[in-house]
């Protein structure tokens, strides 16, 4: 079953323009819980109040405001909001070409594939072939229902896609941070912890990896659904290795 | 609820809190947040400015709720659900939501962007700072990141662990059924291009080339318009509303709510010196008293419940939160933003 395409536009590198439609990549799994009133298991609402007074407010006659560090709150008007939204545009504009590794797993964000709009891929297999030649990704800029995006261009199995990106306030840059610091690491225990790691390297294939979580949740609402008892063991934890010698000799012994 | 319970008192707390287990070595740590929410957040006012709260209430009787009177519920048939506790979920997997097992290493650069979700890092506890120094080192000499998976909030992670500069960072990454191929989404396999084709991108691609990331162009744009424009109305005196605090008084506000401001500092001090040693609660319920004496301390509790809670709302996406926020019939979720969505789900 094919996916509807989210949202149109023209992919454009200088004097390239690429007629586009974007697809979401990703699909949710996750178990969905609504939340109950416990005594009587009716589904809540949530509704606005004045805490002071205790007394509901129509959603619609909720204003936005910003608050100042002194406390004072500035009024937004919906025109105040809709001149800070971005213009108004289709085109997905290609910033910069970056070589592969360049921007950081932390800046990505979601992915989403290009497919042609129209029938003729042409021109995006030949952008895909393009950015697998010059080993590069590219950095791009779009604005997708008044909210901007940042992306990067890149190709999985022969398709472009783009990877929204995180804005630069939403990184917790690492350069503030040190590393624990402390006396000259042990070289033996340095050599059998590689050695460990050696011993458990592979390639990585994401076929290995279930989850089988979501599966135990399922499950554990269909026993209760048909009156079944359930478990319920409180988690222990792992204390800290005092000696971290013996504990990774162990280790490679056991391999 | 698990994300209240374990929100904990004041001041930043892991996000998580357990066992890196590398072989037979065990390694407790806690995980913290490497992204923030956006740079400014807008309060739900009434016209006269005082701030809006949200509450929750039953669909049957009307009557407001407080948080320990919710219970998760599935549903099952229209207007039936299967109610599940905090302590069923616990339960489903109780060694991997308390360890990280590292029983794979793969080369860094097999892990492909689009799977990367979140990212976390990763502090040790008292004490194990020496085996987290020596596994940081290990794996960034031998260029592997680790493999696991974890359970986190009631839910399970694919993780991979990497290491940068001595520091060592969880990044969750999308599980392969939660990923879609092209043919999923119905695109057609891709040709073989014309070279000329070819040629004629890789011409337009070149004058765009640069070799680092230029992380001025990553700028919240939108967010700096609107601080912008609210501090001119501020200082012109137009829809001001409120005084100004009094000196001394608690500043909050303008910043990112749920990114506590502490929390670099927090992150700096126990990658210095160590975390203190987070104490598992199972089932540990702050019960509501309803004892005049009680309300200034259940007020703190509450306070330090919902930070917990918006710190992990803000985690999640804006089409996450849209989800939770359809799953309890928030009004005008279509239109919130992701932070007010947060701030909706938190209270």
């Amino acid at each position: 079953m094919s996916a509807r395409a989210i949202w149109k536009g023209v992919l454009v590198a200088g004097k390239e323009r690429v007629p586009v439609k974007l697809y979401s990549a990703v699909a949710d799994r996750s178990v969905h819980f609504r939340l109950l009133h416990r005594t009587d298991k009716a589904p809540v609402r949530q509704v606005l109040v004045n805490p002071g007074t205790g007394k509901p407010v129509p959603y619609a006659d909720s204003l936005r405001a910003w608050q100042a560090d002194d406390g004072r709150r500035v009024l937004l008007t919906d025109d105040d909001l809709a001149t800070v939204n971005p213009d108004k545009s289709r085109d997905i504009e290609l910033l910069s070409a970056l070589p592969l590794g360049a921007i950081d797993h932390r800046w990505y964000d979601r992915p989403y594939y290009l497919g042609p709009d129209g029938d003729d891929r042409s021109d995006l297999d030949a952008l895909a072939t393009a950015l697998e030649r010059d080993n590069r990704e590219g950095l791009a800029r779009w604005v997708m229902r008044d909210k901007e995006y940042l992306g990067a261009l890149r190709v999985h199995e022969g398709h472009p896609m783009l990877v929204t990106l995180r804005h630069r306030e939403q990184v917790v840059s690492q350069t503030a941070l040190s590393a624990p610091g402390g006396a000259a690491l042990d070289r033996r225990e340095l050599d059998m912890s590689k050695q460990l790691i050696g011993m458990l390297e592979t390639h990585f294939d994401p076929g290995e990896y279930q989850d089988e979580y979501r599966q135990r949740v399922m499950d554990l609402i269909d026993t209760k659904r048909r009156g079944g008892k359930v478990r319920k063991a409180p988690p222990k934890r792992r204390r800290a290795s005092s000696d971290l010698t013996r504990a990774l000799e162990a280790s490679l012994k056991q391999r | 609820m698990a994300k209240k319970k374990r929100g904990g008192p004041a001041g930043p707390r892991p996000f998580w809190s357990g066992t890196l287990a590398f072989g037979l070595v065990s390694l407790p740590v806690g995980l913290f947040p490497a992204h923030r929410s956006k740079p400014v957040s807008l309060h739900m006012v009434d016209e006269k400015g005082t701030r809006l709260a949200r509450r929750y209430v039953c669909s049957k009787d009307g009557k407001p709720l407080e948080w320990d009177q919710l219970i998760r519920g599935y549903p099952v048939e229209k207007d039936r659900f299967v109610t599940v506790t905090d302590k069923e979920l616990d339960a489903l997997a109780p060694e991997k939501s308390q360890e990280i097992d590292l029983k794979r290493f793969v080369p860094v650069e097999e892990l492909d962007p689009m799977r990367f979700e979140r990212a976390y890092f990763l502090t040790p506890e008292k004490g194990a700072t020496k085996a987290y120094r020596l596994l940081a080192r290990a794996m960034e000499t031998t260029g592997r990141a680790g493999v696991a998976t974890f359970v986190m909030r009631g839910k399970e992670y694919l993780v991979a662990l990497l290491s940068q500069g001595g520091i060592l960072r969880a990044e969750t990454l999308r599980f392969e059924d939660e990923l879609r191929t092209p043919a999923d989404v119905g695109l057609g396999d891709p040709g073989s291009p014309a070279t000329a084709a070819v040629k004629r991108f890789q011409s337009a691609l070149k004058p765009l080339r640069a070799e680092r990331l230029d992380e001025a162009a990553l700028e919240d744009r939108e967010s700096q318009r609107l601080i912008k424009l609210a501090r001119r109305k501020l200082k012109a005196g137009e829809n001001v509303l409120g005084k100004k605090r009094k000196r001394g008084a608690r500043k909050t506000g303008s910043g990112a709510p749920s990114s506590p401001p502490d929390l670099l500092e927090t992150l700096k001090r126990s990658l210095k010196e160590g975390l203190e040693p987070q104490e598992p609660a199972p089932g540990k319920k702050s019960a509501s008293k309803k004892t005049a004496s009680k309300k200034t301390a259940r007020k703190k509790t509450a306070r330090g419940k919902t930070a917990g809670k918006e710190a992990a709302l803000s985690e999640e996406s804006r089409e996450a939160l849209y989800r939770r926020a359809q799953a309890r019939d928030l009004p005008g979720r279509s239109r919130m933003s992701k932070q007010e969505l947060v701030d909706a789900l938190s209270e």
